[in-house]
Parts: structure tokens; sequence; C-alpha cells
């Protein structure tokens, strides 16, 4: 099972919040730390990590530095701002308002999933 | 793409130098692209490194662990797109006057190079008022400012190009003499405010000076055809930026009148003496630098301009021969006639030029070269029938300055529009011989001290030939 695109990128704001929320982060840090939250399941492409990453920066919820890793190499750390928190409770509570509707509308189609699926599909 | 002997390498593993080759090429593969900026590029190297690092991890070897990472970071074409909708001024090429966009300013060239041009730019401006201080003004002696124009402002902007490409004392030393050549003609010779002599060295005195400014343009390799025909695209682009900033000056002209008079002053004195002498010679300095500083960031604009309007002088042109044809009747050429078609081969030799400077030489005939071909076609026609007519006149009449500057101007223009439609003919393969399309390029370029010395002619010779008449 994959996660269909839209919803991969209805999500990817507050969950790059989220994840930087727990401290900051870099590129491919976080994209190894969406895999891990969700087995592999997401799948997010680097094109649409950095982008978001510049616009989340541009909109003032994360702040960027640039470190030193080892020699030459530079790495360009994120961390999550005032502001970026404020929009992170923001979208939570809108997820949490979507979860919820969800979950009470599958609590009470239990049994009509069942029905619907033909005999051959079932498990 | 690895270059690398495999396996049997002593390491057995393709080695970090092979790594390191493999990354660098990645990073130029990725600079080349006008989304991604140079801090995008290390960040998605930082990311791409991470992912090799962790298959190294794993047991890969360098090669393997490289191409399965470039591999996972998947189409460069889908990332790029991404950076581009989430950055797309960057598609909007904007010039970079100071540098330092990409964050590193390292590079204080840029810096330096608008300093350097401000002082062209300002330096113009000062020496356009310097001969108020000895009583020459601008409102009586115009004759004066009229010959001196481009004196004011080219070795101005032919010192930033020297500067620019770091000329030799003895190209500097032949951009003094010619300069001062230019001086001499435009001051020494007893020129009355009526004559036909002062028009004529007021409109060549500043074309013989351009080509002292091309000098300095090609100073770094003036031998070079490519650097002649960037001179003919300098050209373009300069008239055009020129141009761009008078509209723009006009813009400013109108509204220092319009909200100082709403105040009831009248600053007329301030814009004549100061505000449009200062400005356009100034002006002539910033579009040079303009030119430069944006080559290769902004879209040649000549060229384009050469595109649109090629087809329709060629209807034009084409519509006249017709006309001419049906009503039987003949040009008149009195007067300004031969100046009117002087200006049409002008403005056909610069669309044929640009044209030339921007199209792929290697790229096999289309109809837009025979277009060409049928514009240079009956410019020269309904140049032949006037020429017929104005050289019965001179030989009835006999000459005048104006005359034979005309005549000439005619001839140079009509020997170099004949071999290119000659030469066209060849590249269209009417003639059985082919002829390349760089034999185009070429002959312009080669053509180009032609005018130079026709300019310097017209403005050094002529004059004393007919006793500053």
């Amino acid at each position: 099972m994959r996660v269909a695109k839209d919803l991969v990128a209805a999500s990817a704001t507050p969950m790059v919040l989220g994840i930087l929320a727990e401290g900051e982060s870099y590129g491919y840090a976080i994209l190894r730390r969406i895999n891990e939250l969700s087995g592999g399941e997401l799948d997010w492409s680097e094109g649409l990590l950095y982008p978001l990453l510049h616009r989340l920066e541009r909109l003032g919820y994360v702040e960027s530095t640039w470190r030193a890793v080892a020699g030459e190499r530079r790495r360009k750390y994120y961390r999550i701002t005032a502001a970026g928190l404020a929009e992170l409770a923001e979208q939570r509570r809108q997820w949490d308002t979507v979860v919820e509707a969800l979950r009470k509308i599958w609590a009470g189609s239990g049994e009509l999933r069942t029905l619907a699926i033909p005999a051959a599909v079932r498990p | 793409m690895t270059g690398q002997e495999g396996p049997e390498r002593p390491d057995g593993r393709g080695g970090p130098e092979g790594l390191e080759a493999q990354f660098a090429q990645w990073r130029s593969y990725l600079r080349r692209r006008p989304e991604l900026r140079k801090a995008d590029v290390e960040e998605l190297e930082d990311h791409l490194r991470s992912s090799v690092d962790q298959l190294l991890a794993v047991g890969l070897r360098p090669d393997e662990a490289f191409l399965v990472a470039v591999k996972r970071m998947g189409s460069l074409d889908d990332l790029s797109a991404e950076f581009a909708r989430e950055h797309s001024e960057r598609l909007w090429k904007q010039l970079v006057l100071t540098g330092g966009a990409d964050g590193t300013g390292r590079d204080t060239r840029p810096r330096r190079d608008l300093v350097v041009m401000i002082a062209c730019a300002v330096g113009a401006a000062v020496s356009v008022k310097v001969p108020a201080l000895f009583g020459l003004s601008l409102a009586e002696d115009g004759t004066f400012y009229a010959l001196n124009a481009a004196l004011f402002a080219l070795p101005w902007l032919a010192g930033l190009l020297a500067w620019r490409r770091r000329a030799r004392a003895r190209l500097i030393g032949v951009l003094v003499a010619w300069f001062a050549l230019g001086a001499v003609v435009a001051n020494a010779y007893p020129l009355a405010g009526d004559s036909q002599s002062v028009v004529l060295t007021t409109l060549h005195l500043p074309v013989a000076l351009w080509f002292a400014v091309g000098l300095a343009y090609v100073a770094d390799d003036w031998r070079s055809p490519r650097r002649h025909m960037d001179l003919i695209r300098f050209t373009g682009e300069w008239v055009v930026y020129f141009v761009l900033i008078g509209l723009g000056g006009g813009v400013l002209v109108a509204l220092t009148y319009g909200t100082f008079g709403a105040i009831g002053i009248v600053p007329d004195d301030f814009i004549g003496q100061w505000l449009l002498p200062c400005g356009a010679v100034g002006a002539v300095v910033v579009a040079g630098w303009l030119v430069e500083a944006k080559q290769g960031v902004v879209e040649n604009i000549a060229p384009v301009l050469t595109r649109l309007f090629t087809p329709l002088f060629t209807a034009v042109l084409l519509g006249f021969l017709a006309v001419l044809a049906w009503t039987t009747s003949g040009i008149d050429v009195e007067r300004e006639a031969l100046i009117l078609f002087d200006l049409l081969l002008i403005v056909v030799l610069g669309l044929l030029l640009y044209s030339v400077s921007a199209r792929d030489p290697l790229q096999p005939p289309g109809l837009f070269d025979r277009l060409q071909l049928a514009l240079v076609a009956s410019a020269l026609v309904i140049d032949v029938l006037v020429l017929v007519e104005v050289a019965g006149r001179i030989a009835e009449y006999g000459t005048t300055p104006n005359k034979a500057a005309a005549l000439g101007l005619n001839i140079v223009l009509l020997v170099n529009l004949a071999w290119s439609a000659w030469l066209l003919t060849g590249f269209l393969r009417i003639r059985r011989r082919h002829t390349p399309f760089p034999a185009l390029e070429r002959w312009q370029t080669r053509y180009l001290p032609v005018y130079a010395v026709w300019a310097g002619t017209v403005s050094l010779v002529l004059p004393p030939v007919f006793g500053f008449a």
C-alpha cells in the first residue's frame, strides 16, 4: 500500500514542522525520519522536501543555518520558529478534526465495509 | 559516466577519487539548471553524500552506492520542476548588479565594475558641463555641442571597456590618438554653423568614434572574427538599451516638469542645461555597461526585433516595387531622396546584420532566409533605380558635400548588400555552388572597417575637399 500523492502533499507541512518541533534537523535526516515513522509507506521525494523547506523558510516557520560537517562539506540545518510552532498547532487542530470525523464515520460503517467487498477478495 | 576500470583496481572499490569525480560531474550538471541556486546544489549534494555514506555503510562499492543514491533521488527534471514551482522568480532571469546573490560574497569584481562604471558616467556628465565654465552655453553654441557630442561620452565608454578588458598600453595609445584626432576634426576645422559640412561631421564623427569604442570592446582579441561579431551584437543591444533609458528619461523629464510646474517653478534651465545633457552622455556609458553586465542573462533584443520586422519590411518594399511598376511613375529624387534611401539601406542592413548575429550557422536554410533574400533584393532594386536618377542629376548640376556623402554611403551599403544577396543565393542553393552560412558572417565582420573608413573620410577629408562649404 502506498499513500496517494495528494494526501502526501497535504500532510507534508505538518509532518515536517512536527519533525522539526522534535529538534533541529537537515534534509536527509528529515526524509529518513519520515520513512521510519511511516514504515516506508510514505513516498516522499527530494523534489517535495527541499522546495517545501524553502517555502516554510520564506514564510518564517523555520530558519536555517549552514554548518561545516566534514572538510569542505557544509550542511543546512533547519530549526522551527515560534511562528512555525503556532502554525503546527493550527494544522494539528485541523488534522485532529479531520481524523476525528473520519474515525466516527468508519466506526459507524464497520459492517458496511465487509458487506461491500466481494467474498472472493475478503481475506 | 564512471570512467573507472572496475573491480581490478587495487582497492577493488572504485576508489574515493572516482567518487569525488562523480560528485563533481553531478554538481556541474545541476549548476546548469537556472532553477537551482548554488546553495540548493550544495544542499542536495549533502543529501546525496549522506545517502551514499549510508549505502557504503551497508557494504556497497562506491560506484554502486553513487548510482543507487542518484537513482533514489529521482529524475532531475522532476526535481527542478518542483524547485521552479517554489522559486518561479528564478526563471525570470534577473540582472544581478552587485553580485553576492548566492550568498558567498567572494566575487568582488561586479561591485568594482559598478564603481568604475559610475565613475565613468559621472566623468561623462562632468565633461559635458566643462565647456560651460569657458562660456560656451548649450543654448547659444549649439554647433560646438553638436560637433563634440560624441566626444563627451564615447571616450568614457571606451575607457570603461578598455579597463574591463585590461587593454595594453599600445591600444590605449591608439584610442587616445583616435579621440584626439576626432577632437581636432570637430574643433580645428573652420566649419560654419550653417554649412553642409557641419551636419555631415555631426552625423559621421560619432560613427567614426564608435569604432574606437569598438576597438576597446575587442581589445582582448582584436583580430578574432568572433569578437567582431560580438561587437555587432554589442552595438545592437547598446542601441536598444540607450533608447530604453531615453524613454525612461523622457518620463523623468515630464514628471519633473509637471511636479515643479505645480508649485509654480518652471525648471527649464535645470532640465535643458543639466538633466538632458548630463543624462544623455551618462546614459551612453550606462547602456554600454548594461549590455556587458547582462550578457547571457537577458535574451538579446535586437535579433527579436529583427525577426518581427523583417517580414513587415519585406512586404512594404515588395509592395512599393509592385506599385512603382504598376503606375510606371519614376521616383521623385528631389532633395532628401538620397538620404531617405540611405536610411532604407541602413535599416535593411541592420535587419540582415542582426539576424545573422543571432542565427545558428549550422542550421539548414529556411523560410526566414528566403524572406531575407527577398528583403535585400527588393531594397537593392529600389536603390539602383534611385542611384541612376541621382547620378544623372549630379552629372548635370555638379556635386555638393551632402550629395557626395550621401552617394558614397549609398555605394558603401550597396556593395555590402549586393554581395550579401549573392552569398544568400548560394546559401539557399539558388545558385549551383553552395556557400555555407559562415561565409555571410565572415563577409559582414570583414566589412566593418569599411564603415569606419567611410565615416572617417566624411568627417576628416570631405570638409577640406569642399572648402568647408
